[in-house]
C-alpha cells in the first residue's frame, strides 16, 4: 500500500500539482519560507546569548509571548481536531468534507506550538530524558506534554491511514487523537488553573474553558484555510464542502456565545474576588489591558465575527472568511491576555511592600516576536505546500 | 487495598474525645491556628484547636526531623543585607538572582516607626506548589529535613515552578542552567555540620531564627508555642503550608 503511495505515477503527480501554482502562491511559500529561517536563526542566537538578555520574560513573569503563542497554536490544533471528529470519527457526514484538511491543519498546528516552545524551553535536550526518568505524576506539563506527544502521534497515524484509505483504522486513531487531545489540552488549561499563587487563573475554569474554546478556534480555523485553499486554486467550492462550510458556520456561532457566556463569567466572580485578582481584573478591564480585551478580544474576536457569520447565513464565504480571520487574529491576543495577565500582579503585592505595590510589565522582546513569526510562518507554509502535495486533501467516501 | 488494624490506645487517641490530661496539655502547648489577618500575613494566633488534635496531626505537624524551620522577627530587621551578602557568598548566587531579599514597606498611619523590612526566601512549604508543578520532578522535598531541594541536572527550564511558587523564590539560573533557589543552605552549611544557615549566621539583629521544629527545646520551637507572640505566615490562603514564620518581639 505504501510503495502504491510512493509510485513514481504519486511522485510525478505530487510534482506537477507543485509547479502548477501561480506567481502569489510562489510569492508567499518564498516569504514564508524567509521568515522562518529568518525567525529560526533569531532562535539560535537568542539560545547562544542567553534567553534571558533575549527575551523580555524575567523572575516576576516568567512566562511571555512564547508561551501564549504555545497556547494559541495547541488550541487551534485541539479544536481542529475536534472539529474534524465530528464527521471523520462520530460520522457526522456533514463535516466529512473537511475532515481531512482539518486533521492535517491539526498536525500543523501543534508542530508550531513544539517549534515555538522549543525556544522557549532552557534545555529540550533533559525534557526529552527526564520526562521519562524522572516523571511526576502530579505535574500537569507532564501529563499536558506526555499526552501532546501522544495526540500528534495518534494524528499523524490518522492522517497517514486517511491517506492509505484505511478508513477503519484512521476512525480508530483519530478516537484516540480526541481522547489524548481533550486530555492534553484540559491540562493544558489545569496548568494555570492549578497554581494557587495566581488568583487570577486559579480554579476549575481555565480546563473547561480550555475545551470550549478549542472548539471555537478550530471551527474559526477550518473556516479561514478553506477559503484560501479553494481562493488559492481559483476553484468553486462544490456542494459538500459548501454545506459543510454552512454547517460550521452554525457551530461556530454557538461556540461563540459559549465563550461569551464563559467570558462573562470569569469577570462577574473576579470583580468580588481578592485585592491581587481586582487588580488583574480592572487591569483588564479598563487598565494598560483594556484596549487588548474590549477591542480586540470581544469586537474583533466575539461581536463583529458572530454579526458577521450571523449575516452570511453560512452562503457568503467572503464574510465567513473575514469573520474568522478576525476571531484568529483576536484569539492570538486571548491567549496572550490569559497568560501575562495572570502574572501582572506580584506574588508580594497585598503585603503593601514598595517593591511590589504596582502591577507589572511586559512586552515581548524582537526576538520573542521573531520566534512567533517562526511558529506562524511553518504552518503557513506547511499548509501551502500541503494544498499541492495532497491534492487539496480531497476526500474519498466512505 | 488492606489497612492496618489500630490499637485500642490509637483508636483513643484519634477520636480527639477522650485523650488524657497530660495529651491536652501538650496539645494546648502545639495547638495553633491561622486565625486572622494582621500585618500583611495572616496570623497564627494562639487558639487552641485540641479539640481537633491528635496524634496523628501531631506526627503530620512535624513529620521530619529535623524539620528545618526559619522564623523571622520581622521588628528587628534594620536592613542592613548582611544576610543577603551572606547567602550569595555561601551560595554563589549571580548577580542578577537572589535567594533572600529584604522588602520595604512604610505604614504611614503608624504610630511612632513607619516603617518596617520584611526578609523572604523560600518558605520550604510542607505542599510547595512548585514541587507538584515540575514535570521532571527537577524540585522535590529532602526526606529527611523536609527542605526543598534542586536536582539540577534534571531541570528542563520551563520555568513552571517560578510561576508556581507564591513566594517569587526562584529563579533561572544560567550558569547551572537550572532553577535555583533557597535551600537553607543545606550543600553549603547543614550537610557540613553547621547548625545556621548563612543568612542566619551573618544576621547581627536577631532577625532570622533557625532550628528544628521537631525539638522542643529549640528557639524556633518556642517562638511558635509561646502564646505571647503573634506569629503569621505568608500567603497562607494558597495552603502551602510554609516553614518559614514571621513574628515580632
Amino acid at each position: 500500500m505504501l510503495a502504491n503511495v510512493l509510485s513514481p505515477e504519486v511522485r510525478a503527480g505530487v510534482i506537477e500539482r507543485l509547479k502548477s501554482g501561480s506567481k502569489t502562491y510562489y510569492f508567499f511559500v518564498a516569504l514564508f519560507g524567509l521568515i522562518l529561517m529568518a525567525s529560526l536563526a533569531s532562535g539560535l542566537h537568542a539560545r547562544l546569548i542567553g534567553y534571558d538578555k533575549a527575551y523580555n520574560t524575567y523572575r516576576e513573569v516568567p512566562w511571555g509571548i512564547l508561551i501564549s503563542t504555545y497556547v494559541f497554536f495547541v488550541v487551534t490544533s485541539t479544536g481542529l481536531c475536534l472539529v474534524s471528529s465530528i464527521g471523520h470519527v462520530f460520522g457526522k457526514k456533514e463535516f466529512m468534507p473537511m475532515a481531512k484538511r482539518a486533521v492535517y491543519l491539526s498536525i500543523l498546528t501543534i508542530c508550531g506550538g513544539f517549534l515555538v516552545l522549543s525556544f522557549e524551553i532552557e534545555s529540550p535536550d533533559r525534557m526529552a530524558i527526564y520526562n521519562i526518568l524522572s516523571p511526576n505524576m502530579t505535574s500537569n506539563i507532564w501529563w499536558m506534554g506526555t499526552l501532546y506527544g501522544a495526540y500528534l502521534m495518534f494524528m499523524a497515524v490518522e492522517f497517514t491511514c486517511i491517506l492509505l484509505s484505511k478508513f477503519k483504522e484512521a476512525t480508530l486513531f483519530g478516537m484516540a487523537g480526541v481522547v489524548a487531545g481533550v486530555a492534553a489540552h484540559s491540562n493544558l488549561g489545569a496548568v494555570f488553573g492549578m497554581l494557587h499563587g495566581h488568583e487570577y487563573w486559579y480554579g476549575p475554569f481555565m480546563p473547561i474553558y480550555f475545551i470550549a474554546s478549542a472548539m471555537m478556534s478550530g471551527c474559526a480555523a477550518i473556516i479561514f484555510f478553506t477559503w484560501l485553499a479553494y481562493k488559492m486554486d481559483n476553484k468553486e467550492m462544490d456542494q459538500p464542502m459548501a454545506e459543510t462550510m454552512a454547517i460550521t458556520n452554525r457551530l461556530v456561532i454557538l461556540m461563540i456565545f459559549i465563550i461569551i457566556f464563559f467570558t462573562a463569567w470569569k469577570i462577574i466572580p473576579g470583580m468580588v474576588g481578592g485585592e491581587a485578582k481586582l487588580a488583574a481584573m480592572n487591569a483588564m478591564l479598563s487598565g494598560p489591558y483594556s484596549t487588548n480585551f474590549w477591542g480586540i478580544e470581544v469586537a474583533m474576536g466575539m461581536v463583529i465575527p458572530l454579526i458577521l457569520f450571523l449575516m452570511s447565513k453560512g452562503k457568503n464565504l467572503n464574510m465567513m472568511f473575514l469573520a474568522s480571520a478576525m476571531m484568529i487574529f483576536a484569539i492570538f491576543f486571548m491567549r496572550y491576555d490569559l497568560v501575562v495577565i495572570g502574572e501582572i500582579v506580584p506574588q508580594y503585592y497585598e503585603l503593601g511592600v514598595k517593591e511590589y505595590s504596582h502591577l507589572l510589565t511586559y512586552s515581548p522582546s524582537w526576538h520573542e516576536i521573531m520566534v512567533v513569526m517562526g511558529g506562524v510562518s511553518f504552518v503557513a507554509v506547511a499548509f501551502l505546500l500541503g494544498e499541492k502535495i495532497f491534492d487539496g486533501h480531497k476526500m474519498e467516501h466512505h | 487495598m488492606r489497612f492496618r488494624k489500630l490499637t485500642e490506645d490509637e483508636l483513643t487517641v484519634k477520636g480527639g474525645r477522650d485523650v488524657s490530661g497530660l495529651e491536652r496539655r501538650h496539645f494546648l502547648k502545639m495547638g495553633l491556628a491561622i486565625t486572622g489577618v494582621f500585618a500583611g500575613g495572616s496570623v497564627l494566633s494562639a487558639i487552641s484547636v485540641v479539640d481537633k488534635a491528635n496524634a496523628v496531626e501531631i506526627a503530620e505537624k512535624y513529620p521530619y526531623k529535623p524539620h528545618y524551620t526559619m522564623v523571622l522577627h520581622q521588628d528587628r530587621c534594620i536592613d542592613c543585607e548582611r544576610c543577603m551578602e551572606a547567602c550569595i557568598k555561601t551560595n554563589d548566587v549571580p548577580e542578577y538572582g537572589y535567594r533572600t531579599k529584604i522588602l520595604e514597606r512604610d505604614v504611614e498611619d503608624a504610630i511612632g516607626q513607619k516603617r518596617e523590612f520584611v526578609p523572604v526566601l523560600c518558605n520550604q512549604c510542607n505542599k510547595p506548589p512548585c514541587v507538584r508543578a515540575c514535570p521532571t520532578s527537577a524540585t522535590l522535598k529532602d526526606k529527611k529535613t523536609g527542605i526543598v531541594i534542586m536536582k539540577s541536572e534534571r531541570c528542563i527550564g520551563c520555568k513552571t515552578c517560578m510561576a508556581a511558587c507564591p513566594y517569587n523564590a526562584r529563579y533561572f539560573n544560567e550558569e547551572r542552567r537550572a532553577i535555583d533557589k533557597c535551600n537553607f543552605c543545606k550543600d553549603t552549611r547543614l550537610d557540613k555540620g553547621e547548625l545556621l544557615t548563612a543568612c542566619a549566621a551573618a544576621c547581627p539583629a536577631g532577625v532570622r531564627i533557625f532550628g528544628d521544629l521537631s525539638d522542643e527545646t529549640s528557639d524556633v520551637y518556642k517562638t511558635l508555642h509561646t502564646l505571647k507572640y503573634p506569629v503569621w505566615v505568608q500567603r497562607p490562603e494558597t495552603g502551602a503550608a510554609p516553614n518559614v514564620f514571621y513574628t515580632r518581639g
